[in-house]
């Protein structure tokens, strides 16, 4: 039982945990994404779109080869939700467009898209395509509670967990990263120590709007077994909220991504009426809230947010 | 001489919208010498250089270096060229430590493949030439053949090039990645170069000083030979000065051409070989240290003959206005920023406050203003319109403070943080002042208005209009708003502190004069300054604070700099001695 609740949880952690990554990556760039949620709707459409185009294209389900059913959704997925981001980059930074505006229109417009998109795609055979993205390790039943831990999640559960560590090693530790983190707590520095902030922000922002968008393919393709049937957004507010939970490092991330969706799914596992489901989902945000508390309680310099997140930036601005 | 030029400027003009920053700049910076840049608030010193650095763009006019018109289009151009800026507002990412921010921006210095493999080739034939040239008699046994130089086969040699993008791809990740031990290799360039600090340590936790010579080893780092400071004595301590100058001198004997932004006149006739004026964004001449002198320098820089003199007259009509009895306050760090302070602000009087900065007089003008919570003491106001009713004004707020009638006037350290509203326009600014005056629901705008335009009357100040928001305006403007704004509220106690800081000689004298005429009127003035001899001329008396503590109250007719600097530098034992000598005396 309990094996299995731990399992559940890391598996839905892992829609939130690509839409964090993503934030986290685009924040340290000073860039507060607010279109996280709409991207990963998008990133869903795109994924489901290349899947559809893939399906269509055999002359015979039979066909079907497992790693095109799974690679070509990917790609479609991070190509749209990339789009999305170099859009949301534009607007920002070569516009200067206020930030918060921006992303909440982009979200609007990913749910939007995705209402539109949900009863024109054509689903047919996408419950076999799923199970491409469902199938663990074939030695997983065979291990035991091991097994069932480490070895039973479908290849994006893994994919997001390698995509946190990465990412988390590169803006630890290397120049890049180190970059990228001058870049969101001060540009006027970084740009004259001779950083190139303008492309700096474009990639951070495209490159995590393109792993956000992977939490919405993975939401429709794994978790909902194909069925494109709900949107994504919600989720995609629980990863903004997760951005601040893991301040801003995404090897925590990980591991309050696995939190959040322990709590998210622990009212299917309690004996409880519906009402209080509800209440017992609203945790996450409590917690969030707590965090937010205490990491301004505490008031460490390295817990807080980039300093220039939120903000434009213009070199002759005077 | 011709040679010998670091950097030439020619026609460079740069404008901001309608404002014309520079015009028609030529300069010339030679190798190994200091060069100040001289001028008056927004004559264009910042912006000239921040075309140097790649900050801004000129509009027209080129930048020649090595005999060859130069485009610098950004700060990594400007590294591209050994040029370095260390700017007013220090670029250092707080949250990182000095090395990170040392290291910052730096690039991979390029793996030509190509070179490499033309090396490799060179270095195998030389060795293969010296193979067939080699006599194996020489020596014999398995000496020889552990000497004898190595025949390269083409084989090998092709294998040796076909690794070399991997050579290159590897050397490019070590480059990449962020060695644990990268604060340890440049500490050791630092204490070569003789520079104390830990560049361990985050930029947060350190001084000004500090931080500045971060900065400092950041642009020798990038390699740069042109350096650019702009104002760096701005924030120092008289010691931290000198040490600067030392630092700089060494630079300037490696050969290394200096540029210097700076208003203070002493510095400038001490550091530099060369001086460069500035006025409205034209140059007006550069001409030798050593062939002029204090006096001239401002004529040029002004345009006209101007005093340097603070008329100081005689106090009258003394009496006790405030009274500040023992008071103490914590920060919210709890560390404790002023401790058991006492002493009498009088009508007709300027008190000055001298401290190394951030030795508690924000906090205490902030006590007097109602902004500082207090743990113990009083404060006492003596009313001059009720016959010197005394008021207390401990735990006020600055609304109750003024509902009282109490007419206390402060000009803050932090002018667009606290002083004005960077967004606002003078009008609007003014009517922070005024805005619950007035009869009916409405504002009134004709008074500020009208307030705003004797100010800018009066007191010169350079707007496009009194609708600008200030934060357009330069520095001193800003600075003569706001003490324009807070003289016309009439106050019988002016509180400003470093009211000059950053200003140029004209605008800081039209501040003292300012300082002066209200210590005419009656008004007891308090005024917290850095420069000692300003304080000198101006005060009283002044009044030295240490770490939070009083140390000591002279006279500023009689004062010596050296006594009040050791009054500064807190010299606990000494008052400790004069009090235990006054309590054996009493």
């Amino acid at each position: 039982m309990f094996w299995t609740f731990l399992q559940r949880s890391i598996r839905f952690s892992t829609i939130f945990l690509y839409g964090a990554t993503g934030e986290i990556i685009t924040e340290k760039s000073g860039h507060l994404n607010l279109g996280i949620p709409g991207i990963m709707c998008i990133g869903a459409v795109g994924g489901v779109i290349g899947e559809s185009l893939y399906l269509k294209s055999l002359a015979d389900i039979s066909n079907i080869n497992g790693f095109a059913a799974v690679f070509v959704p990917i790609i479609f997925a991070m190509l749209f939700a990339a789009l999305a981001g170099l859009l949301f980059s534009f607007m920002t930074v070569t516009l200067r467009c206020n930030q918060n505006v921006t992303g909440l229109t982009i979200t609007t417009f990913g749910i939007g898209f995705i209402g539109f998109y949900m009863n024109r795609i054509d689903k047919t055979n996408f419950g076999i395509a799923s199970t491409y993205f469902t199938n663990g390790f074939p030695c997983a039943a065979d291990a035991g509670w091991f097994g069932q831990m480490f070895l039973s999640y479908g290849t994006l559960v893994y994919l997001a967990i390698i995509i946190a560590v990465i990412a988390a090693v590169v803006i630890k530790r290397t120049r890049t990263g180190l970059n990228l983190r001058a870049v969101g707590e001060n540009p006027a520095t970084a740009d004259a120590a001779g950083i190139n902030v303008t492309k700096y922000r474009y990639i951070a922002t495209i490159v995590g709007s393109a792993f956000a968008g992977l939490g919405g393919l993975f939401y429709i393709m794994d978790y909902l077994g194909g069925n494109i049937e709900y949107s994504v957004d919600t989720y995609g507010w629980m990863a903004v909220a997760l951005v601040i939970f893991s301040v801003w490092k995404p090897n925590w991330g990980i591991l309050g991504s696995i939190l959040f969706g322990a709590l998210y799914i622990a009212p299917n596992y309690l004996n409880v009426s519906f009402s209080q489901k509800e209440l017992v989902k609203l945790i996450p945000y409590v917690v969030t809230i707590i965090v937010l508390i205490i990491t301004s309680i505490v008031n460490k310099r390295e817990s807080q947010p980039p300093a220039a997140l939120g903000t434009s930036y213009f070199r002759e601005e005077r | 001489m011709e040679n010998n030029v670091a950097i030439q400027l020619k026609g460079i003009t740069k404008t901001f919208g309608e404002v014309i920053a520079n015009n028609n700049v030529d300069l010339t910076v030679y190798r190994g010498e200091v060069l100040s840049i001289l001028g008056e608030n927004g004559s264009g010193k910042t912006t000239l250089m921040n075309m140097i650095a790649g900050i801004y763009y000129p509009d027209a006019g080129e930048i020649i270096i090595d005999d060859e018109a130069v485009s610098i289009r950004s700060p990594k151009d400007a590294f591209s060229h050994h040029i370095g800026m260390i700017h007013q507002h220090f670029k250092l990412v707080d949250v990182f430590s000095a090395a990170d921010n040392i290291i910052l921006g730096e690039e991979f210095k390029g793996f030509n493949i190509k070179t490499e493999e033309a090396a490799i080739r060179a270095a195998h034939k030389k060795e293969n030439e010296e193979f067939e040239a080699y006599v194996p008699e020489e020596h014999t046994g398995i000496l020889s053949y552990m000497t004898a130089p190595k025949f390269h086969t083409e084989k090998e040699t092709k294998r040796k090039i076909a690794a070399l993008p991997f050579i290159k791809l590897k050397k490019h990740i070590q480059f990449g990645w962020l060695a644990r031990n990268r604060a340890q290799v440049l500490q050791s360039i630092a204490n070569k170069y003789g520079f104390e600090i830990d560049l361990k340590k985050k930029i947060y936790d350190m001084s000004v000083s500090e931080k500045q010579t971060v900065e400092i080893i950041k642009v020798l780092y990038r390699n740069a030979d042109i350096l650019i400071l702009d104002e760096p004595t701005a924030v120092l301590t008289p010691q931290e000065i000198k040490k600067l100058f030392a630092v700089l001198r060494r630079m300037r004997e490696d050969g290394k051409s200096i540029i210097i932004i700076t208003h203070k006149l002493n510095e400038v006739m001490e550091i530099s070989d060369r001086v460069a004026v500035l006025r409205k964004g034209e140059h007006i001449a550069t001409v030798n240290t050593s062939e002029t002198n204090e006096q001239e320098l401002t004529e040029m820089m002004v345009g006209k003959k101007i005093e340097l003199n603070i008329d100081r007259t005689e106090p009258h009509d003394v009496e006790d206005r405030l009274i500040v009895e023992n008071i103490s306050s914590t920060s919210h760090d709890g560390v404790k920023v002023l401790d058991n302070v006492s002493f009498t602000a009088r009508s007709g009087e300027i008190l000055g406050i001298a401290g190394i900065a951030g030795s508690g007089q924000r906090e205490l003008l902030e006590a007097i203003a109602g902004l500082q919570k207090l743990n113990a003491g009083d404060i006492w106001y003596f009313d001059p319109t009720k016959e010197n009713e005394k008021v207390d004004l401990r735990s006020k707020s600055p609304v109750q403070i003024r509902n009282m009638g109490v007419r206390l006037s402060f000009v803050p350290e932090d002018r667009l943080g606290m002083g004005l509203v960077g967004n606002m326009d003078l009008i609007d600014n003014m009517m922070l002042r005024s805005y619950n005056k007035g009869k009916t629901m409405f504002l009134d705008r004709k008074s500020p208005k009208t307030l705003a335009e004797t100010i800018v009357d009066d007191l010169e100040v350079v707007t496009p209009s009194t609708h600008t928001p200030v934060r357009r305006l330069s520095g001193g403007n800003v600075q003569k708003v706001l003490v324009g704004r807070e003289i016309a509220a009439a106050p019988t106690v002016l509180m400003a502190a470093y009211p000059v800081r950053g200003l140029d000689i004209n605008s800081s004298y039209t501040i003292y004069n300012l300082l002066n005429d209200q210590k005419e009127k009656g008004v007891a003035v308090i005024f917290v300054g850095e420069d000692l001899d300003v304080l000198i001329d101006l005060c009283d008396r002044i009044m030295v604070i240490c770490g939070g503590k009083i140390t000591g109250i002279v006279d500023g007719r009689s004062a010596k700099k050296d006594e009040i600097g050791l009054l500064m530098t807190n010299n606990t034992k000494m008052t400790e001695d004069v009090i235990e000598s006054m309590i054996e005396e009493g």
